[in-house]
């Protein structure tokens, strides 16, 4: 899996910004994705993650900012225009059976895209699509007239997974696909995510809390906490050498896999005090071991620390020479 | 949709109260349609030896006859037949319009959901029987008047209550999945938002139905509806309510199936909704 | 020594959709005094049912079947007002998400105080001084102030310690905690588990710790149970469990937990085919469809949960149980 050399990004996102009421949920978003390139996305629960993800696909409305697909900026483009393009811009949700219709049969829903674009004429030509999807995400194709209902979360997952794929689309965002499958199937998904990027040589947007998967899954890492963007790395850079604090934390935290030596050490870590992040100046001040007066007064922006490595904190540079 | 209809339908066999007004429904529908066949008189013959007699089995009518020496069991039928009509056509009516206007409004929101709750809530406010009684002068008596403004109530409700289904829906994820894939609004509400409304919004129609018969009923107590020499339950029993004390079962036979009408379609609804609302958990 | 916990034989069933469901089936384990058990599963291995049921909590929907006792008292046979005297006071229950589990329109303080007010009989003073202390005693900051917040305006992970402290309020014998930190992030998740860890070292009550993460459990259990189906497939001290698994589930499952160290993979481990569903019905072993050393006897005999402990007498944290017909070797 390396890095694909392409210099235009298929996807810039600059500046967005996303307000529920008053509640800040994405602020100051921007970065790039290219051709091929699989970008993980982890944050934890608040982290704006998925409002990130339905922000791109104009799924929830954006008061700043712009999402250029290929050099059109998704975000002012007319309703008509923004449908056409949808058919390369395809995303997989986090509850698997939620996000089917549960009055459609399961070859309903996944040859939906073919009708709204059009595809193919004839029923005949259709129920062949969709068997031939179905099969390749490892389902049998005589499964195409049950209900959502009848499946298990990961048969669902899978569904889902032929509805986005079938119009071969060239950007599939998954937003934590296999957050709520057992861990014994999680495999399973992702694996069949990587061979369909593989067949398509699309780009894919991961999202999860779960720094493991990604880890295997990334090129790049984006770190997102309270609605920002605080760290950017490549995969390797971002295990080996995390710089800002919350990434630190978040890598600190996530117990060592029991097989891996049965170690029983605390990590010492803050804990969130409120429900709310502090609105102002950076949002992980009330929790940050390195705060310091200038971490209230304005929120810190990404700036470069090494090729491809950006940090938002206000003393990345210091951190830098801190071992994790 | 089988699966879900099945599963309904078996909820629905274990539920006695339901089961059996379904039966008396039926009775009454099957009674209405093939009685006349065995009643010895028709709706309109005038049998002047017998006017106003009681009911008694072994005379040839059965539940008596009125002022004019109709049949009463006839008339009854008859009565039942035109309201059973009128309340089935009303409500689908107000099924119609109901749910594309109210499926439109909580789907798309927004300002065109406030415009079109705007129209509902004046319309709400008119004093329906005013407005009926202003139509009635302007256009004079007609039955296609009375379908018209039992139509024009029966949809606000309906509409009311698919705006409040299509509100919950429209925030769950398999319509973003729709969106997603680029389906238009008009796919999205015919193909995603109305199959996932239409359960209680049909079990709410099962409870329409009595509630439509009651004000046409009520209307043509009031001789605003149906005319004679035509029947309907409610102009019957105007009509028994002014023979109330010397043939009291003038009144009693159209009202007692009116009741037994009306009880029989409020169970059965419920039972509907019973039966439909296990599933959506 | 009495146990603190002693099911046997437990079964489980459910009616739903006119078929019946065996959730549980056959299930025995004991839980020593001031011992953590850990209770490993996935979707449909019934882990929750089996504490429900044992809590009494399913008497009206589900058919139960076994003995359950609670410190020698029987809890299966008894009536709920009997139930309500020990369930909340000596033998408590932490479940998955705090939001839904507190009561939104009370405040924290109240909640904590009325524990004590119900079932030790404390004047409401006294028990708002206790509710501060046991604030005090799971780590919430501002204890004071806390205690007349309502639940939606604290975060998560102080929730589940406002929870944690519910359970604790009458010093209780045993705490089942249902997927404690499933809901949280993981870094409050680690914090929640320290946590735990030091409320047992000091007050020495027994835990039931329910999770499909194995990772979670083995920051805090003494000993684990693995569920599938139904019914436990390995039972085992956890140092040994991790160290060596026995039964093909168990050792599957932990090489499915992905690691933020060791060599980068370019496919994820996972196990073939799905869990089962609730109530599922199998001819043989439960796993046989879906485990890589599954043989024809596998397929037609169940295997039954046999002591591999290797003989003599055993202090009971270290028993090793398995139900497979060719356990991989301790």
């Amino acid at each position: 899996m390396s890095v694909p050399a392409t210099n235009e990004p298929l996807l810039r996102v600059t500046d967005l910004r996303v307000r529920f009421g008053a509640r800040a949920a994405l602020s100051d978003v921007s970065f790039d994705l290219f051709a091929g390139e699989t970008l993980g996305l982890v944050g934890e629960s608040g982290s704006g993650k998925s409002t990130l993800a339905r922000a791109i696909l104009r799924l929830v409305r954006a008061d700043r900012g712009a999402v250029l697909w290929r050099g059109r900026d998704l975000l002012t483009c007319d309703a008509k225009a923004l449908r056409g393009l949808r058919r390369d811009l395809q995303i997989v949700f986090q509850d698997p059976l939620a996000s089917l219709n549960p009055r459609m049969t399961i070859g309903e829903s996944i040859a939906e895209p073919l009708r709204i674009f059009a595809e193919e004429s004839t029923a005949l030509e259709i129920e062949g699509r969709v068997a031939g999807m179905l099969e390749r995400v490892g389902l049998a194709a005589d499964m195409m007239n049950r209900y959502p209902h009848e499946f298990s979360g990961g048969q669902c997952q899978r569904v889902g997974i032929a509805r986005a794929m079938i119009l071969l689309p060239k950007l599939l965002i998954c937003d934590e696909p296999v957050s709520s499958l057992d861990v014994s199937i999680q495999g399973q998904i992702v694996n069949l995510l990587l061979d369909l990027q593989r067949d398509t040589r699309g780009a894919m947007l991961f999202i999860s809390h779960n720094l493991a998967v990604v880890r295997h899954l990334s090129h790049r890492i984006l770190v997102m906490y309270a609605g920002r963007i605080v760290e950017i790395a490549t995969r390797d850079a971002l295990f080996a050498a995390p710089v800002h604090p919350y990434t630190r934390a978040l890598l600190a935290a996530v117990p060592p896999p029991p097989a891996e030596g049965f170690v029983r050490a605390p990590p010492a870590l803050m804990e969130a005090p409120a429900a709310e992040p502090p609105p102002t100046g950076c949002p992980y001040r009330d929790r940050c071991a390195h705060a310091v007066t200038i971490c209230a007064a304005s929120a810190p922006a990404l700036e470069a620390v090494a090729e491809g490595h950006w940090v938002a904190c206000h003393r990345s540079r210091e951190l830098l020479s801190f071992a994790p | 949709m089988t699966a879900l209809a099945l599963d309904a339908a078996r909820r629905l066999r274990s539920n006695p109260g339901a089961i059996w007004a379904l039966a008396a429904i039926l009775c009454m529908v099957a009674l209405t349609l093939i009685g006349p066949w065995f009643s010895p008189n028709g709706s309109e013959a005038l049998d002047w030896s017998h006017v106003a007699s009681s009911p008694a089995l072994q005379s040839a009518h059965w539940f008596g006859t009125d002022r004019l020496g109709r049949d009463l069991f006839a008339r009854t039928l008859e009565g039942a037949r035109v309201s059973m009509a009128i309340g089935l056509v009303a409500s689908a009516v107000s099924l119609g319009i109901g749910l594309g206007y109210g499926a439109i409004a909580g789907y798309v929101g927004g300002r065109t959901d406030q415009l079109m709750m705007r129209i509902i809530e004046i319309l709400s406010g008119l004093p329906l029987i005013f407005f009926v009684i202003f139509l009635t002068v302007i256009f004079g008596r007609s039955e296609y008047l009375l379908f018209l403004s039992i139509g024009a109530v029966g949809w606000l409700t309906m509409a009311r209550i698919v705006r409040g289904q299509a509100l919950s829906i429209r925030r769950r994820e398999f319509i973003e999945a729709a969106i997603a894939s680029g389906a238009g609004t008009a796919r999205i509400i015919a193909r995603h938002v109305i199959p996932n409304v239409i359960g209680p919004v049909i079990v709410y129609a099962t409870l329409t139905v009595p509630q439509i018969i009651m004000f046409e009923s009520f209307l043509s107590f009031l001789g605003l509806g149906i005319q004679e020499p035509h029947a309907s339950l409610g102009t019957l029993i105007a009509e028994g309510a002014g023979e109330m004390e010397a043939a009291p079962w003038i009144l009693l036979v159209p009202g007692g199936f009116l009741s037994l009408l009306l009880l029989s379609l409020n169970l059965f609804g419920d039972g509907l909704r019973d039966a439909l609302d296990v599933k959506e958990g | 020594m009495v146990p603190a916990l002693r099911i046997e034989d437990l079964s489980v069933e459910f009616t739903q959709r006119g078929a019946r469901i065996a959730a549980v089936r056959q299930v025995s384990m004991d839980v020593a005094p001031g011992e953590c058990v850990g209770i490993v599963g996935e979707s449909g291995s019934g882990k929750t049912q089996v504490f429900m049921a044992a809590m009494g909590l399913n008497a009206g929907q589900a058919a139960v079947e076994g003995r359950v006792r609670f410190e020698d008292a029987d809890i299966l046979g008894t009536g709920p007002s009997e139930l309500n005297r020990v369930r909340g006071s000596k033998l408590t229950m932490i479940f998955q998400d705090p939001m839904t589990s507190l009561t939104p329109h009370l405040k924290i303080g109240v909640q904590l105080a009325e524990v004590l007010v119900c079932h030790a009989g404390k004047s409401w003073s006294e028990a708002r001084a206790a509710a501060r202390r046991m604030l005090e005693r799971v780590r919430v900051p501002e204890a004071a102030r806390r205690l007349t917040q309502y639940p939606h305006e604290l975060s998560g992970g102080l929730r589940q310690r406002v929870m944690i402290g519910m359970s604790l309020m009458c010093e209780p014998t045993l705490v089942i905690a249902d997927e404690p930190t499933t809901a949280l992030d993981v870094t409050v998740q680690a914090q929640i588990i320290d946590l735990l860890r030091s409320l047992r070292a000091e007050a020495g009550m027994a835990l039931v710790l329910i999770s499909h993460d194995l990772a979670v459990v083995a920051g805090l259990a003494d000993r684990i149970l693995v569920m599938y189906a139904g019914r436990v497939v390995e039972s085992s001290g956890a140092g040994a469990l991790f160290g060596r698994a026995l039964h093909p589930y168990t050792a599957e499952l932990l090489k499915c937990i992905p690691s933020l160290s060791g060599p980068r993979l370019a496919r994820l481990p996972t196990l073939t085919g799905q869990p089962p569903r609730p109530g599922e019905a199998f001819v043989g072993c439960a796993f046989a469809p879906r485990c890589p050393r599954a043989a024809q006897r596998c397929r037609t005999e169940r295997p039954l949960l046999q002591d591999v402990s290797g003989g003599g007498p055993e202090p009971h944290a270290a028993a090793r149980r398995v139900a497979c017909h060719f356990p991989l070797s301790a």
